[in-house]
């Protein structure tokens, strides 16, 4: 199954039960609060999606490594390299 | 009287590393790798080869790589010219041709530091992985050079495709990558998409084909970076790219 598949097979799912829920599709007489609580449910796992995305990225983002290090040791590689290159005979 | 111990041991285990630098226009960066190249794997012992495949550079890159050839001898540096500008392509044409058991691939304009290979290969001979990924997301992993726009894009782009693909990688559009030779030609054959996306699709194909993959943290340093912004239209080509991946896969 595609990934596309996998996601439409559980949003369907999760759809269907909280339609059941809401809209007492199969005559369940469930108490009224179930209904009250499952009505705004889509709503609310997706502002918790975009709340835990927004946090996700931001925390990434902020803890990106920056490789200082790296950059300057490879400025020194860089020169010890021409050095080298040139006492081979390499025409740069 | 004292016998001279081997100090390379890792020569004998019969592994070659085949490093495949698709260049452009690498006149001056592509001494530079070499040299680093030649100087990790002198340092561990291990046997490899430098393939060279260049795009047709109009700025002497191929006549600077002969001359790395006179300097290190043919056995190590191989090279080949494309007249195809599609990385998939440098990957294939490479393979053909590399003698070694593994395959290197990486970018030749320093972003990608040779001295991480030996910790590639570490890796993979830990829990012979039939593929080995650096990601700059995790551990001590890392860029240099990259604003906070880069990075924003960089992190969002990676979180979506975690999403939607759960790929178990960290870094799915990194190109610092150690394959086995068959587990390359294998996802090559079926990859269909280019430039980052093509990263993307290896990591993807090679989930669904069950190949085990290990990660080493990396630190890309970005040179390149204020002349070729990320513009509007790389970003559009890798949502396009992200879900045919999602859709396809």
């Amino acid at each position: 199954m595609t990934k596309l598949l996998q996601w439409l097979f559980g949003v369907s799912l999760l759809g269907a039960l909280w339609a059941l829920v809401t809209f007492d599709l199969l005559d369940l007489s469930l108490p009224q609060t179930y209904r009250e609580v499952a009505w705004p449910m889509p709503f609310y796992l997706l502002i918790s999606f975009g709340c835990y995305s927004l946090a996700t990225v931001g925390y990434r983002v902020a803890t990106f490594n920056d490789c200082e290090e790296a950059a300057k040791e490879l400025q020194e590689q860089i020169k010890e390299a021409k050095e080298d290159l040139r006492r081979k005979g390499l025409k740069m | 009287m004292a016998s001279r111990k081997t100090s390379r041991p890792n020569r004998d285990s019969g592994d070659k590393y085949s490093v495949l630098l698709p260049t452009y226009n690498e006149r001056e960066n592509l001494p530079l790798i070499v040299w680093l190249l030649v100087k990790y794997f002198g340092e561990s012992g291990f046997n490899y080869e430098i393939i060279v495949i260049d795009d047709g550079s109009p700025d002497g890159t191929l006549e600077v790589a002969e001359q790395l050839q006179k300097v290190y001898g043919e056995d190590k540096i191989v090279m080949f010219v494309l007249l195809f500008p599609f990385k998939g392509t440098a990957y294939i044409h490479g393979m053909k041709h590399a003698s070694g058991n593994f395959i290197i691939i990486m970018d030749a304009d320093l972003s990608h530091h040779p001295k991480f290979i030996p910790e590639f290969i570490q890796k993979q001979k830990e829990g012979d992985y039939d593929l080995v990924s650096g990601t700059r997301y995790r551990g001590n992993g890392g860029v240099y050079g990259w604003d906070l726009r880069r990075k924003l894009i960089s992190r969002g782009a990676n979180f979506l495709a975690q999403v939607l693909l759960r790929p178990g990688a960290s870094d799915l559009t990194g190109s610092f990558r150690l394959y086995k030779k068959k587990v390359l030609e294998s996802l090559v054959e079926q990859c269909v998409s280019k430039g980052y996306v093509f990263q993307m699709e290896m990591i993807v194909r090679a989930r669904q084909l069950n190949y085990t993959i290990g990660e080493v943290p990396i630190s890309f340093v970005d040179r390149v970076y204020g002349e070729s912004k990320l513009g509007g239209n790389e970003i559009v080509s890798y949502a396009k790219g992200l879900l045919m991946l999602f859709a396809t896969t």
